[in-house]
């Protein structure tokens, strides 16, 4: 397992180099001009300065060298010194978006919890959901608690999350007003009001992602379960009397949120990134809506590491799933 | 039931012809044709096992009339879903608009229409391009031992990519030069398609790969390599066949991917022009306006979503129906 372990690591290495290569020639070939904004009226020589300042007077394999080091390098060094008081990074340049000019980790610090929040909780609802709808399908299969999660958790990933957003933001926001439509999010949490202020803008995205989640990993569990239900050590477990609860919810169970684990595992890149979508239609301030405004910028800075973390989100939970999956089910043999 | 006689009657005549040992009366051999009672060929069979399935034959009616509504209907409601009458704009339901107007006056039923075959022909066209390299991927690293290794890790490196956000940046940055080259139109069609196409090919790559890793070590297989067919012909004739069940769901389900993919890309506001309606388009379009006209928004939602509903029914009925395991049951 430990050798396992080490050749992904190892082989993680050249994907991610190479992935942070094709996001960075995919930038570089776009037609976008970060100084595009800039008045036709500034002199040619002062526009490139400009262009210098920004670091675009360099050749590409130069810039993208640099960028590499900024990441691992520079940046790296700078939380050290954060953390230590030491002044390792003395001298030595952040990654500077083109927007807002500041570091672009700072920006994605400040842009983290709401994603967090929002993203994370709905993805525990959904989980919280999905696992007992799970169970009871697949226990009572074919009854009709299980046409109809099946057909709820159908209808829950066939309908896209911008969809179900603006129909309860119409129903719940703009016809019931029970709920604010736009995710404040200079909202702090000092008092008992506060928090149930937040808790009342919280509840419609979470709700949105936490039907989308709950329906893909509901029918992951009711299939794992069935697997499980008919194997030959449930009729052993039976036969020797055990009573139907300790089976099904320790024997059947245990075995069955193995593969459903990792596919959870699976989808956590995506509650740091994904939820962009729902993050545009209820306005929350996070992640997701910086990428985007970063696109439409051509803030080539913040798209690049934006992407680039993400992918190492990616790659970084599919190798923990890959690790999981082996940790809990000792028959999964990688060597 | 005359053709079962007939054939008992040819099997006794050739029993006959056995019995009297001549070898020139057994020289043109009688073939009897080999499904004697009923022709039961593969497809038929899936088909009954497919109708069995009630969801998914609902799934397939509505299926096809949305398709119907969107193909035939612009042919009855002539209405040009271009054409601005500011006049009759935000006009609600009446007999001149059925589903009422737009911001603009434009009419919402011949939208709604124009849009689902956008939305339908991106759909259709992406699932061909992704399941077209999924196959090629995937039976090539089947079958070509020595190409394994490398397209599975190519496979694994676009598993690893961020595909949303790379999508979104692949369409914001290359739809100027394409739309110049090739006209707004059909150049965001082009770069939706491929884009959608290009990020979505993986699966179905792994599913196939699994598949033909399988079928090679079967006797037929060997059978053929035996007689000497060169590899193109044992992929066409012999593989291919034999993988299409699974390419098949997995079209499908693709084409729900893609419709939605497209969708989002639309509701970010990132996909065909504003006066090139798809159904992502007509909901971004609404979303300004949702507390006034909210069936603006429903209508092509609800739209989107029974589409891909209806496809996800259709794929899981033919994954039902193509499985050997449940057929027959």
């Amino acid at each position: 397992m430990l050798s396992f372990t080490i050749r992904r690591l190892l082989l993680a290495i050249p994907t991610l180099l190479f992935i942070s290569l094709v996001i960075f020639l995919l930038l570089e070939a776009s037609p976008g001009d970060p100084l595009g904004d800039v008045p036709l009226t500034v002199p040619p020589e002062v526009r490139e300065r400009m262009r210098a300042a920004l670091g675009l007077g360099e050749p590409w394999p130069v810039r993208y060298l640099l960028w590499l080091k900024q990441f691992f390098w520079v940046e790296p060094l700078y939380w050290l010194d954060q953390a230590f008081g030491t002044d390792l990074s003395q001298g030595m340049q952040r990654i500077i978006s083109f927007q807002s000019r500041s570091p672009v980790f700072d920006v994605i610090a400040q842009r983290l919890p709401q994603t967090l929040i929002v993203v994370g909780m709905s993805y525990l609802v959904g989980i919280l959901i999905a696992i007992p709808i799970g169970i009871i399908s697949a226990y009572r299969q074919y009854s009709w608690f299980d046409q109809i999660g099946t057909f709820v958790s159908m209808i829950g990933f066939s309908m896209p999350t911008f969809f179900t957003g603006v129909v309860l933001i119409i129903i719940f926001a703009v016809n019931l007003q029970w709920f604010p439509s736009v995710y404040d999010t200079t909202l702090k949490v000092t008092d008992w009001d506060s928090f149930w202020q937040q808790a009342r803008q919280m509840v419609m995205p979470v709700t949105v992602l936490a039907l989308y989640n709950a329906a893909q990993i509901s029918r992951f569990m009711r299939s794992s379960m069935l697997d499980n239900l008919g194997q030959d050590y449930v009729r052993t477990a039976r036969a020797k009397g055990l009573s139907e609860r300790v089976v099904v919810l320790k024997h059947v169970l245990r075995n069955s949120l193995i593969p459903v684990i990792t596919v959870i595992a699976l989808g956590l890149p995506a509650v740091f990134g994904g939820a962009i979508i729902t993050e545009q239609v209820f306005k929350v301030n996070g992640l997701g809506q910086l990428l985007i405004s970063s696109i439409h910028a051509n803030d080539i800075p913040m798209v690049l590491t934006l992407t680039f973390i993400f992918a190492i989100l990616i790659v970084a939970f599919t190798l923990i799933a890959d690790i999981l999956y082996g940790v809990l089910d000792p028959r999964i043999r990688y060597d | 039931m005359i053709d079962t006689t007939r054939s008992k009657d040819a099997q006794a005549l050739q029993a006959a012809a056995g019995n009297a040992a001549t070898p020139e009366a057994a020289s043109p051999p009688v073939v009897p044709p080999a499904g004697a009672v009923e022709t039961r060929s593969q497809w038929s069979d899936v088909w009954r096992q497919f109708r069995s399935h009630k969801g998914a034959m609902v799934a397939l009616v509505i299926f096809l009339s949305i398709i119907l509504f969107v193909s035939v209907g612009p042919l009855i409601w002539t209405v040009d879903p271009t054409y601005v009458d500011i006049r009759a704009r935000n006009s609600g339901f009446s007999l001149a608009h059925p589903l009422g107007t737009d911001q603009l006056g434009r009419d919402l039923l011949a939208r709604l229409m124009a849009g689902g075959q956008v939305s339908i022909a991106v759909g259709l066209t992406a699932m061909l391009i992704a399941i077209f390299l999924g196959s090629l991927i995937g039976v090539t690293s089947g079958y070509f031992r020595r190409l394994d290794a490398p397209l599975m890790r190519l496979t694994e490196l676009f598993l690893a990519l961020p595909l949303l956000p790379l999508l979104l940046l692949m369409v914001t940055l290359f739809r100027e030069p394409l739309s110049q080259n090739f006209g707004t139109a059909f150049g965001i069609f082009l770069l939706i398609v491929s884009a959608i196409g290009a990020t979505s090919w993986m699966q179905a790559a792994r599913i196939v790969r699994g598949e033909v890793l399988g079928l090679k070590e079967r006797e037929f297989i060997l059978a053929a390599k035996s007689i000497g067919t060169p590899a193109h012909r044992m992929i066409l004739r012999h593989i291919l066949p034999n993988v299409l069940s699974p390419i098949m769901v997995a079209a499908t389900l693709g084409i729900a991917t893609a419709i939605i993919t497209e969708s989002a890309l639309s509701f970010l506001g990132l996909g065909f022009p504003p006066d090139f309606p798809t159904w992502g388009r007509l909901l971004y379009d609404a979303v300004d306006q949702m507390v006034l006209y909210p069936w603006r928004v429903i209508f092509p939602g609800v739209l989107i979503s029974l589409t891909v509903l209806c496809v996800n029914y259709i794929g899981d009925g033919l994954r039902d129906a193509m499985d050997p395991r449940i057929r027959g049951r």
